[in-house]
């Protein structure tokens, strides 16, 4: 396929062309059972061992709907301005496929649960830019296989494959945006910034655990290009299951840039799904449009259909706990924050951290502190968002705490923090553990001290003459020796003392 | 088993295979016979005669003695589980059952037997009914004759030359044969109701929704309904009542108290029809109908008239169109239901040499697995669902489904019940319309409105047809819930019907001849 | 109104996981017709105006509660299965990608 050295520069392409994108996000709900049965919705368990006849679509077997999954998809739908609809159906999507234990798909076509909303993204520089949503409906997800034989577990070249029905069946909320026009050269980043913002306003209604890596949430971004000047869409390709925050702004980016390169050419965009692949950054050809199966999607005859009375969504609308949007303002007066800190806040997604840190009894200045700054980083190191690190907002407190209390520095605040981020367990563990304390014993600081004055006389001889600023060179010294182990604010004391200025 | 066990002298005998399922209730239930012997003679005659009309795919003995000797058990603590405790019963193999295979009389499924109980099977068990075991028919319920099944055809006890009609038509010649008392059987377009006229028994389809779905193999889901058959209409009140109600695990289930269908039959008995208004289907019956079923018809219409019915003619001018809409609708949900048979998770798997794709093998599995009907009913439908057909064929057709649901609630604006004849024709000769399925699908022309509206329907025998001496069936249909005005109205015309003539229809079955 | 061409049967074929054999290709194509022809009757009744009926039953909202029920054993699920290993159905290699 294109090599990256022919492809166009981004900035050449939106001096052409203007992208049109269309975000579809799957959503898995996290109920307690699945869709359409009472199995238990649950990640993770032994293959095949949350099955039952009606996920395993034995012969016979009948769905149910999950009154709470209706419940989840209306109250998303009212969270994302949506209309609700008065009556809708469930659908069958006939294609055959092994992980799809009946061979259709109950779904939702052309009768959404929910429609016409819309959702306001703030950007990185708290721009905000109004994503349009079309219509949100109810799915269930489909088994897992895996691939045996052949290189690296793929479906490509594998000798046969083995399906485990676990997730078959499960509740899906798939949510799809209006075609996203006249975002320009932010196309990119407004994807992200929609996903990200969308996961945390499905966080803040706990009704996923929207963890892209575990694919409780999943996006597929359509993109395509219309040349400057004129109307209408071009052909569009669909790349699909994007795994992270940064995958979706990648891969967007570089669709544009593929696809500017081949209009450039005088060749057409192939209507098809694409891969990204994450150490590439690249997207490569999947399946052709139209070959695609024709899904004889009809009404499907064994579920009746819902009709929410307004009573009903109404009291669900009751329900919807504080919106991100109205959260942020809140935290911004309660903690007294100048815009730009908010910014930084909401942009490392890290204000429902902070705000669980702080009601767990840290100070706001602090949480935010280590939240924003040494946790951002720790996470940008290992390429996982911040809040799947594994640190807990208690811990974090917990921490802060102890350094509140003197019986940590900052510098082994961080080395238990790493030792918990390490899975070491809890923050007291962890120094138990690796009998981490605060040097607060005198008479050891003391021939530290000692040292570090006969060491540095210049130094020495400006304090005693009365010049306090600069015991920091000595307090820097006796910090080092001690290996950051020492109680900086008492060696500054025993400094200050040893030459008489207390 | 031992060969030398004593067969029943069969039809009219006074044996316990002759006897009704209420008389044989009452004599467990007096102690005059025990579930055991009931049970052990059903099974006894059902080896003797088995080789002339193979109406079973599966007969269990010693399960059935077993669960026969719970219902004794039962009976002599005190604690009877139902009515029909102790009484055997024929079960259609669509009905989902954990101690027997259910193959649906598909080579896709031979051998396989489900992990769970379909709710019928789990209400009979519940009522101390006893499974003798499971019935032919045509495959996945596809069929009006019972040739279609893949482990060869049933006949019909009345002419072994005949069709015992289909798709039950192993349950409808099991009670013409003394084989069973009661029967299950399960109708999507007819394969109740035909197979009980063209063998002289009685069958209904409940209600849709008022019998569970729940491990019925779907044929088509928005027609499917399972429901009693019985020799006489008094049976099929009391088995109606064993398997009806509502169940949670069947989202189109009824959430509706059952009609007392029972006591309607039971009322019905006493011949008295005043006050009932009875409206005869000017569309069914006329020009293509077999003469000895018009005839028939017309002499069961004046029964219900001397009963005291009042008998008027409505018109219900969309049902010409049910046949189409019916032979749209029923393959396209066949064509998604049938979709999970694809050798992956249970039944048969073809051509998995190593080298061959999943694609390959589901292929392969489906074009050997499946029968030719089966195959030609998911091709229609999958036409008719494709892209650039919808509109035309299925949209179409549920627009007629809304048109005949109109015309049957003009016609119950006038009504209590409608009848008609429930087929053109009498039982026709195995292989006579095989390579014909226009003329196969026009045995289901009076029954299909009522499978379309989703409303109860029943038929009961009315006698034999002059010209070839075979049994035809006189169709009554109620409105949805309304169920019990089937009974009453059928046991009314059975006791008349049975007062005519010396003696009761079923005593006239020929005697087969046993190995 | 219809004439079902070979290649049709043979799409719908492919759409329907049936391999047919050629023979069957033309005996499918001439019943198809048939039955085309006498089920297209449905529209000859002039239905603009009509609701599509999808349900024999007037119920709506029929919903379940979110609690956990008992399913199948691992080896009840497995027992039918014409293939297994590590606990999983075993399958031949796919060659489609997923939809």
């Amino acid at each position: 396929m294109t090599a990256v050295a022919e492809i166009m520069d981004y900035d050449e392409v939106l001096r052409r062309f203007d992208p049109v994108l269309g975000l579809e996000v799957h959503v898995e709900l996290s109920t307690a059972t699945k869709m359409f049965c009472g199995c238990a919705n649950e990640f993770g368990a032994e293959p095949n061992t949350r099955v039952c006849p009606v996920c395993l679509g034995m012969p016979g077997a009948l769905p149910v709907v999950n009154g709470s999954a209706v419940e989840s998809a209306i109250r998303i739908g009212l969270a994302l301005d949506c209309q609700v609809a008065e009556w809708c159906r469930f659908a069958r999507k006939n294609y055959f496929y092994p992980d799809m234990p009946k061979n259709f798909q109950t779904s939702q076509y052309d009768e959404p649960i929910v429609f016409d909303g819309g959702l306001d993204v703030v950007l990185d520089d708290g721009e905000t830019f109004r994503v349009g949503i079309e219509r949100a409906h109810m799915e269930e997800d489909t088994g897992k296989s895996s691939h045996v034989g052949g290189a690296s577990g793929r479906i490509h070249g594998a000798e046969h494959s083995l399906l485990d029905y676990n997730r078959a069946g499960v509740p899906l909320i798939e949510i799809v945006t209006k075609p996203i026009t006249g975002a320009g050269e932010r196309a990119p980043e407004i994807a992200r910034a929609y996903v990200t913002a969308l996961r945390d306003l499905l966080r803040s209604m706990g009704v996923s655990d929207v963890r892209m890596d575990q694919g409780s949430l999943r996006c597929d971004a359509n993109v395509s290009l219309t040349p400057k000047g004129e109307s209408g869409f071009g052909t569009r390709t669909e790349t699909k299951n994007v795994n992270s925050f940064r995958s979706i702004e990648r891969a967007v980016r570089f669709e544009m840039r593929r696809q500017a390169s081949l209009l450039e050419n005088g060749s057409e965009i192939v209507q098809e799904t694409r891969h990204f692949d994450e150490s590439t950054g690249e997207t490569s050809s999947g399946r052709r449009k139209e070959e695609a199966e024709d899904y004889r999607y009809f009404p499907e005859p064994d579920l009746v259909p819902i009709a929410p009375s307004r009573e009903w969504v109404e009291q669900l609308r009751g329900t919807l706990p504080e919106m991100p949007w109205e959260r942020r303002k809140r935290v911004q007066e309660q903690w007294g924050l100048s815009d730009e800190e908010l910014r930084d806040l909401v942009n490392a997604s890290a204000l429902d951290l902070v705000a669980a840190t702080v009601d767990a009894g840290a100070s706001p200045s602090e949480a935010r502190s280590w939240w924003v700054a040494y946790l951002s980083q720790r996470a940008n190191e290992r390429g996982v968002e911040l809040a799947e690190l594994s640190v807990t907002p208690a811990q974090v407190a917990r921490v802060i705490e102890l350094v509140g209390e003197g019986k940590l520095t900052h510098k082994l605040a961080r080395q238990v923090i790493d030792g918990v981020l390490e899975d070491r367990g809890e923050p007291d563990e962890v120094i138990a553990a690796d009998g981490i304390e605060v040097v607060s014993d005198d008479s050891s600081l003391q021939a530290a001290v000692d040292e570090a004055l006969a060491a540095q006389p210049d130094a020495a001889e400006k304090i005693r003459g009365g010049k306090v600023q600069a015991a920091g060179a000595i307090v820097g010294a006796v910090m080092k020796a001690t290996q950051g182990q020492a109680d900086a604010k008492r060696v500054r004391e025993l400094v200050l003392a040893a030459c008489g200025q207390q | 088993m031992s060969s030398t066990t004593s067969v029943p002298d069969g039809p009219g005998s006074t044996e316990l295979t002759g006897l009704a399922a209420s008389e044989l209730a009452a004599k467990i239930a007096a102690g005059e016979v025990s579930a055991v012997e009931v049970t052990r003679a059903h099974l006894d005659r059902i080896e003797a005669i088995e080789p002339a009309v193979h109406a079973f795919l599966h007969v269990d003995r010693e399960a059935a003695l077993d669960a026969a000797r719970r219902a004794d058990e039962q009976r002599a603590n005190g604690t009877p589980a139902s009515p029909l405790a102790g009484v055997p019963l024929a079960l259609k193999d669509v009905l989902t059952t954990t101690d027997m295979p259910t193959t649906c009389g598909s080579r896709m499924l031979e051998g396989w037997t489900p992990p769970y109980d379909s709710t019928v099977a789990a209400r009979l068990r519940d009522a101390g009914v006893v499974v003798l075991g499971k019935t032919n028919m045509d495959e996945f319920a596809m069929g009006s004759s019972t040739e279609n099944s893949a482990f060869g055809p049933t006949r019909n006890p009345w002419d072994t030359d005949r069709i015992p009609g289909g798709s039950g038509g192993g349950s409808s010649a099991a009670l013409a044969a003394f084989e069973a008392p009661l029967a299950i059987g399960t109708d999507t377009g007819g394969s109740i109701r035909q197979p009980a006229a063209v063998t002289g028994t009685v069958g209904v389809k409940p209600t849709y929704g008022g019998v569970s779905r729940y491990g019925l193999v779907a044929f088509s889901s928005s027609l499917d309904q399972a429901g009693p058959c019985g020799r006489t209409v008094l049976d099929a009140a009391m088995l109606h009542e064993v398997i009806a109600g509502h169940d949670p695990m069947d989202s189109t289930s009824v959430d509706a108290p059952v009609p007392k269908v029972t006591a309607a039959a039971r009322d019905g008995a006493d011949g008295d029809l005043r006050g009932v208004r009875v409206g005869v289907v000017r569309e069914f019956g006329g020009e293509g109908y077999q003469q000895g079923v018009r005839d028939s018809f017309r002499t069961a219409v004046d029964t219900l008239t001397s009963l005291g019915a009042e008998v008027v003619e409505v018109s219900c001018p969309h049902f010409e169109y049910a046949l189409g809409a019916y032979y749209l609708i029923a393959p396209s949900e066949c064509s998604s239901n049938l979709a999970r048979f694809d050798a992956m998770r249970y039944g048969l798997r073809v051509g998995d040499d190593g080298t061959r794709s999943t694609e390959e093998v589901m292929s392969l599995t489906r074009e050997q697995g499946f029968g030719p009907e089966v195959k030609r009913r998911i091709m229609l439908g999958t036409y008719a669902l494709s892209s650039g057909y919808y509109d035309a064929y299925y949209g179409q057709a549920q627009k007629v489904r809304t048109l005949i649901t109109r015309d049957f609630e003009a016609a119950f604006g006038q009504v209590d019940v409608l009848v008609s004849p429930t087929t053109p024709t009498t039982a026709f000769r195995i292989g006579e319309r095989v390579d014909d399925p226009m003329a196969m699908y026009r045995a289901d022309l009076c029954t299909i409105p009522s499978n379309l509206a989703g409303n109860a329907a029943m038929s009961v025998p009315s006698g034999l047809s002059t010209e070839d001496g075979m049994p035809v069936g006189l169709q009554i249909m109620a409105p949805a819930m309304a169920d019990d005005r089937l009974y009453r109205v059928g046991a009314a015309y059975e006791a008349a019907r049975d007062a005519a003539s010396e003696v009761s229809l079923l005593d006239r079955v020929p005697r087969l001849e046993v190995a | 109104m219809s004439t079902i061409s070979r290649d049709e049967v043979a799409h719908l074929a492919g759409l329907a996981r049936l391999a047919v054999s050629e023979e069957e290709l033309d005996t499918f194509a001439g019943q198809l017709d048939v039955i085309l022809d006498s089920v297209a009757r449905v529209g000859e009744v002039a239905a603009d105006e009509i609701p599509p009926t999808s349900h024999a039953v007037p119920v709506t909202n029929v919903f379940r509660t979110d609690e956990v029920r008992d399913g199948l054993s691992r080896g009840e699920a497995l027992a039918g299965a014409p293939a297994t290993e590590e606990n999983r159905f075993r399958v031949p290699r796919i060659l489609n990608e997923e939809a």
